[in-house]
This record gives C-alpha cells, structure tokens and sequence, in this order.
C-alpha cells in the first residue's frame, strides 16, 4: 500500500494503482483524454500532467505507478501553464465548431478547455481538414474534430473484440479510420461514448436534441435478458435516445447497440387506441367498447377454454395481473415461453430457480477458469455477456468450448460439436474438454434457448444438469450452472408462476388447443413470437385473439380485439434478468395516444368481466408480486438461488442445436420497428460487413 | 500476385514469434516485387499473414519508407535537418528541383526520379547528404548532383 503525498495531503493507496487514479482517491480531478479506466493506458494527450517530487519536468499521471514516498503537486503554476499549453497545442487542429456540434455540451474538450486553457487563441495559421470517414449506419464522423486520443481503437481492440480501427500516417497526418467497412460489433455504438470529442457521434441521434434540453430517467433495458441499467433521455413526448448507466455487475458502462439504437422504434408502428375486428377490418373503437366485446365474448364461457401467453417484453406487474385475471376466470392455461423452452416445473412452478438462472452471475464469469456453452451464441443473445466472457478471456487462462452452430464470439472458441450426442459424451467424460472441465476449479456452463426450446429441451437440461454436477461446477461458494435468456420478461415470468397451473397447457398445449376447438379465446400479452396461423385465421374458424401490446407486429395483425399497451420506456415495471437480479424500469415518457400502462389495462378490464383484481395502485400490486414471490422484494440483490432437480430424464434427439437469434437487429417488435435496425440489418445482415473487402468488387 | 511473394514472406514469417511482427519485413519484400505498395498489395500482405488489414494498413502509412504513393526508378531524399541545412541543404534541393523539373514531392514525367526531403539521414559529418533508394551520396555540390543525375541517367539507358 504506497503513501504519497497529494497536493499536500498524505493519502495510502491499493498497490498497482496510476497515479492518476491516486489524485481522483484524493479527491483531486485530474483532466484528460485519452486516459480511461477501463482500457489500457495509452499516455498520448499528454493532459494529465503534474508535478512529481524532484522530477524536472512535469509527468503524464495516466501513465506513471503511484509508488511510495511519492510527492504529487497538482495546483502549481507548472501544473497549470503545461496544462494550458497541452490544451492549446489540442486545439490547433481543433474546429471551433462547438455550436454546431453534436458533442456540444456534453463534450470532454469543451468542458476541460474551460476550465484548464485558455481564454484566446494564438494560433493564426490554417487549420487541418480531414474528409469525413465511413463507419456503418450507426457512427457519424466528423474526423476533423478528432483529437488522437486512440479510445476509439483500444475500445475496439480489447472490449469489442474487432481489430477492425487503427490510425494511419503518422504525427500531424494521422487519421483514425475502420478503412471504410462498418465496423462490425454489437457494441459499436459505446465508441461514442467513449469518444472524448464530437468525432465519433451518433449517427441516427444527430441534429435532434441538445443534451441540455432532455429529461433524463434511469431505468433499464427491456430488449435482452441483461437488464443493462440505461438512461433513457426524452423531450416532450419523444424518446431520443439511450444512453449507458454505471452497474459493475450487469454491463459495466457499457450497452449492446439495439439497446441503444431501437429507441427510434418507439415511435413506429404504435398501438395508440383500441381496435375491434369487424367484418374482418380492424376498426378503431374506445375502450369501452373494446372491453365490452371482450366480457361478451368470454360471458358464460368455460375457463378451461381460456388461454394466455406472455410476451418478451412484459413487465412482473402487468404478467402477475394477467395471471390473477386468468384464475379469476378459472383458466390454468398460461405460458410465459413463448419459444417452447422447456424450462420450469411442469405443473405448479418453475421449480428450483437455480434451474432458470445465470448462476454465475455475469460479474461471476470474472471468477470463472473454463466455460462451456450449449447451444448458445451469447454476442447475439445477450452482447454484455458475451463482453464479460471476452473479459475473462483476456484476463489468461479461460479455455471455451461450444456445442452448437459455430459463431465468432470475438475470443477463441474451440467448437466441440453441433448437437446434444456431442454433450452426451462429454457428459460421460469422454474427450479433450471433458478434461479441460474436470482441471478446471470454477467451471461453468451456459445454456441457451436454442438448447433447450426443442422437443428434447427436458432432458437437454437434465443432461446439463447431470455435466454440471460431475465436473464439480456445483459447490459451497460456486454455482457454474448457467441459463442464457433473451427475453427480459422470462425469468420475472418463472419467478412469477406465469406457468401452466394444474392440468394446464403450455404453449403447444394452448395452440394445439386452439385447433382442436378445446381453446376458444387466447390472450396474448405482448406475444408476437409464436407461430400466430396456429391460431387459426379469423375468430370462426380459430381462437378469438386478444392482443394487448404496444406495436403492430405480428400479434396484432391476428387480433380480433387490440388493447393499446406501454413500451418498456412507458411505465414503472419490475424486471427479473437472466441473472435473477430484479430492477426497476421507469417511466420516461407517457404511453402515445389512449394507450395506458399494462397492468392498468388488466385492472380495467377484470372490472368489466366482473373478476375485479384487488389492486387499485402499483404499490399494492408490487405487494402482492412479493407476496407471490419474495424475490421480489429484493431490488438489484442477487442471492445464491438453492440447487435442486430439474429437468427430465428422456431420449435426446439427434438434431444439431439451432439459432436462437436468427437477426441480431431484429428480435423484438421495437427492434422490428426501428429504421436504424433496419439499417443495421441490411448492412450486417446477409454476408457480414467486415467479409466485403476492397478487392471484392 | 506472384506465388514467390508468398513463399518469401512465409519463409520471413517463420523466423518471428508471431505474424504480427513480421509485418514490416513482409512490406519490405513486397515493396521490392511491386515497387509501390497500393491498397491491393497492402490486402494481399494482410492475407499471407492472415492479420487484420488495418494493421498492415497503419504500419504501411506510418514509415516513409513505405510507399503508398507510387515512386520513380531512382527516389531521391535529400537530408534537410540541422547538420545540412547549414550546409545549403535548401540549395541542393532548389538546384535538384530545376535539374528535373519539378517540385519536392513530385515525380518526373518519365517516372525515373521522385524528389522529396528527409529527416536526419545520420551521415551529419559528410553533409549536405542525399540517399538514391539504398545509395548514399555525401559532400554533395550542384556540380557532383550533375554527376550523379547523369549517372543515373545511363544507368537507365544500359
């Protein structure tokens, strides 16, 4: 623990510490640019400098171990003139274009030239221009304003994973480019972020709003299972964009780019009334007239032919209202896995939770020294995950294996084989990774949907319960058992019960229902992923559809009534991520239109059908959210779920495990939504962007 | 792309701890096959390496001893730093200038000379210095520069 001296103050600090980071624990800001915690140290900008003991000349702070005895002056005129100079040597090329510029007010070098240069330019000679580069439909830049600081390229070398940036020339010519290709990641867009400048700005977001002029809600994302905590800033009704928020356990600073970029997408292809089928045409009608076709239909009908299916996106709240409102009516047909996973208990619960979650945890992986993924493409499925997994990579000594379609997850991957024969024999200990696993101290496997929304899903799930056990994955402060959701309402789902109850059916049981005339009214809450001709064509010849959601996608062009809901962005809802971490989403803007907040629908519409739910606000529906599952309660903790059985024991088919995201930029009905995810679709969609090189064409 | 070039540079290849560092001898060979080192050559190092591009790329931009652009049979630098400036470095490179015709930076119609300036060639005792591809000139004079240009002049035309 080196002590040093601080602008006068003795401060001990942890060992391998900068000494800049000393200065910040000091409470002493340092400014600078090309410095960021959590790539490595580049010490180009040259503004972090301060004066050290009896050195002669200032030193990059960035750059330099704090060792013991050290004496650090960060208030002389030194300090101050070579600040000055480094600020105004920047801002030699630099335009002063700042009104125009999308980073205004929000910019490192606005910020930092006020508050350590100076007031006036000397600088008479011509400024450099440098053309504008290309780098995919989500990254504008305006290179002229670059100052060099190289995040941009270290960000996508060590946290992406794509050496794809690099600077060419040299000295006062050099030019930050990807060589004209978009630069192919899923986390592109944290560049602009990290872009101390207005170089590398938002492409979509440009010319919209000032930082200044939005309002700002912390909430969380909705779009994968991560539950990545997200600032979602707004003006008037319209959200403008997505920004990252600071959670060391779930996604570090960092948010995938449908996070950030499918927010343009809220504000397309809106359910903003009600809709009523009539002589098969949907006809906008009010809410009460939506409601009373609703009661009528369900008037005098059997509970047992009543059936409801939860979507990707739902929140706790609105699910557990839904689910009340189907025991009121005296339907025990609900599914939340709308893609057929076969996780959960059969009847009456998901079983032990240890048999849905990410166990690990993602900030576990860290931890982790082997892994094994099943059926998993985790850079698709969940991006920060996929980051962290890189992370533990790069730390040494993390050897992957994966068993399912090959994909270029940005770290080595030794591809073990296709399907679950390949996890047999592993399971049997035969082969080299069985021996890989069984050195291995903490263990983990990750399985994703693809392994285990089959037909065989069950004994999948046995089987990689049964390999967690044997290789030790499963012990007093380690639980390598892992389930990799993509949806983010799915485990809150599990958690919740939205599960078939006694002699209910799961989602083939429903749909097969409905083609046997056994189920006559489906209730999809934000559902679109199902197979919607399963519900037969109209309401005569098939179930009668209610839809509440909040976009035209799939679910409501099969609709015979529509109830306009609210996006993730449009109401206080409580999320469960893959990890079990329960987070609290927040309200933004308002829902567009007449279209209200879920669980409220659910509330009015259970008065109309005379099964009044006993919930007039959100606090005494969250009270009974705990009372059902005291998870709940606990916000942003993650305890130890118990171990316990599950799955089943059965016969494994032989078929190769699956995709489970076809389209990375198209996994949602906000994402479907999006013109920027169309864009992203198109240019990354069929053959990769980084596949086309110049000699291609 | 000559199958030669590949063997070349995987022979080079062979002899670093990885293909990252062999990079600059694989520019080097290439350079010496093709004479300029354009956007297809730079792809197809990056190819026989198996790196990514952007790394041939930057390394190929940050040494001037790389051409990117393409240059004469004979690239004339002449030492312009400290040691033969004093020397009237500037007048041999005004005098090499109308000698050929055009300006630093520029090559001949002909493609047989680029003229251009360097940085210190390290030969500060024999200033004002001038380097031909590999070849050093010293003591340099506008009389000995006739010579030399001459030189060159035939040896083209042997």
């Amino acid at each position: 623990m080196p002590k040093l001296t601080i602008d006068g103050k003795e401060i001990e600090v942890p060992g391998g510490l900068t000494v800049l980071q000393a200065c910040e624990l000091a409470g002493v800001e340092i400014p600078r640019f090309c410095y960021h915690e959590r790539l490595s140290v580049a010490g180009n900008c040259r503004m972090c400098l301060v004066e050290m003991g009896q050195a002669p000349k200032p030193i990059a702070s960035c750059a330099m171990p704090a060792g013991d005895g050290m004496v650090i002056r960060t208030d002389t005129p030194v300090v101050k003139k070579a600040r000055q100079g480094v600020m105004e040597f920047l801002l030699i090329n630099h335009p002063l274009d700042c009104p125009i510029c999308d980073q205004g007010g929000e910019c490192d070098l606005q910020d930092q030239a006020m508050a350590f240069g100076v007031d006036h330019s000397r600088y008479q000679e011509n400024k450099r221009a440098v053309p504008e580069k290309y780098m995919g439909p989500l990254i504008k830049t305006i290179m002229t304003r670059c100052i060099h600081c190289t995040r941009c390229i270290r960000f996508a070398t060590e946290i992406a994973g794509v050496e794809e940036m690099g600077a060419l020339n040299r000295g006062g010519h050099v030019e930050i480019t990807t060589l004209e290709k978009a630069i192919d990641s899923e986390l592109s867009g944290n560049l602009i972020d990290v872009c101390p400048v207005g170089a590398l700005t938002s492409r979509p977001y440009a010319f919209t709003a000032r930082s200044w002029e939005l309002r700002k809600t912390n909430s969380v994302d909705a779009l994968d299972a991560v539950g990545s905590n997200i600032r979602v800033d707004a003006r008037g009704r319209e959200v403008m964009r997505v920004l990252p928020r600071l959670h060391e356990d779930v996604n570090e600073e960092w948010i995938s780019d449908k996070t950030r970029y499918a927010c343009d997408g809220l504000a397309r292809q809106r359910l903003d009334r009600p809709y009523l089928r009539k002589d098969g045409r949907l006809r906008p009608v009010s809410w009460d007239e939506a409601f009373r076709a609703i009661a009528a239909r369900l008037d005098g009908l059997d509970g047992g032919k009543i059936a409801a299916l939860a979507g990707d996106l739902c929140d706790a709240e609105s699910m557990l209202a839904l689910k009340d409102l189907m025991a009121a009516l005296g339907s025990p047909h609900l599914d939340c896995r709308q893609d057929g996973a076969k996780i959960g208990a059969k009847i009456g619960g998901a079983g032990p939770r240890a048999g849905y979650l990410f166990n690990t945890t993602i900030a576990g992986i860290e931890r982790a020294d082997a892994a094994l993924l099943v059926g998993t493409n985790p850079r698709h499925e969940a991006t920060l995950v996929n980051a962290r997994l890189r992370k533990r990579f790069l730390m040494g000594g993390f050897r992957v294996g994966l068993i399912g379609a090959p994909c270029d997850l940005s770290y080595p991957v030794d591809t073990l084989g296709a399907g679950p024969e390949t996890l047999s024999e592993l399971a049997a200990g035969t082969g080299a990774f069985a021996e890989v696993l069984t050195a291995a101290e903490r263990p983990m496997i990750v399985l994703g949907m693809a392994a285990l929304a089959r037909p065989d899903g069950a004994a999948v799930l046995h089987l990689a319960r049964a390999l967690a056990e044997k290789f030790g994955m499963i012990g007093e402060d380690w639980n390598g058992f892992n389930l990799l959701h993509g949806a983010a309402a799915r485990v809150g789902g599990l958690d919740l019960g939205f599960l078939p109850g006694d002699g209910g059916r799961d989602r083939d049981g429903i749909l097969d229902g409905v083609h046997g005339g056994d189920i006559e009214v489906v209730y999809l809450l934000g559902a679109d992923e199902i197979d919607m001709a399963r519900l037969g064509p109209n309401a005569q010849e098939g179930a009668f559809v209610i839809y509440q959601g909040h976009h035209g996608d799939a679910g409501a062009h099969r609709a015979d009534v529509i109830l306009p809901g609210a996006a993730y962005t449009e109401k206080n809802g409580t999320y469960v991520n893959t990890e079990g971490r329960v987070q609290l989403g927040r309200l933004a803007v308002s829902p567009p239109g007449e279209a209200r907040a879920d669980w409220t629908i659910l509330r009015a519409l259970s008065e109309v059908v005379g099964q009044r739910l006993p919930y007039d606000d959100l606090g005494a529906l969250r009270q009974r959210l705990v009372a059902v599952n005291p998870v709940f309660a606990a916000v942003d903790r993650v305890e130890a779920a118990p171990w316990g059985e599950f799955g089943e024991q059965g016969k494994l088919d032989g078929a190769p495990f699956g995709v489970a995201v076809e389209n990375y930029y198209m996994t949602d009905p906000i994402s479907r939504a999006s013109e920027t995810m169309a864009s992203c679709a198109e240019v990354f969609g069929s053959g990769r962007a980084g596949e086309a090189t110049g000699t291609d064409g | 792309m000559a199958t030669g070039l590949r063997d070349k540079i995987e022979e080079v290849a062979g002899r670093y701890p990885n293909r990252r560092s062999a990079i600059m001898p694989a520019l080097y060979l290439a350079q010496a096959e093709h004479a300029q080192l354009s956007g297809e050559v730079l792809l197809e190092v990056a190819d026989i390496l198996d790196v990514p591009e952007i790394w041939v790329y930057e390394l190929a931009t940050f040494y001037d001893m790389f051409h990117t652009e393409p240059v004469g049979t004979f690239h004339i630098q002449v030492c312009t730093n400290i040691s033969c400036l004093l020397l009237e470095a500037e007048g041999i490179v005004a005098h090499l200038e109308s000698r050929l015709g055009i300006e630093r930076g520029d090559t001949t119609p002909d493609g047989l000379f680029t003229l251009s300036t360097a940085e210190c060639l390290g030969s500060c005792d024999t200033a004002p210095v001038m380097q031909v591809n590999y070849a050093f000139h010293e003591n340099l004079s506008e009389r000995r520069i006739d010579e030399i240009l001459e030189n060159l002049r035939g040896a083209v035309g042997e």
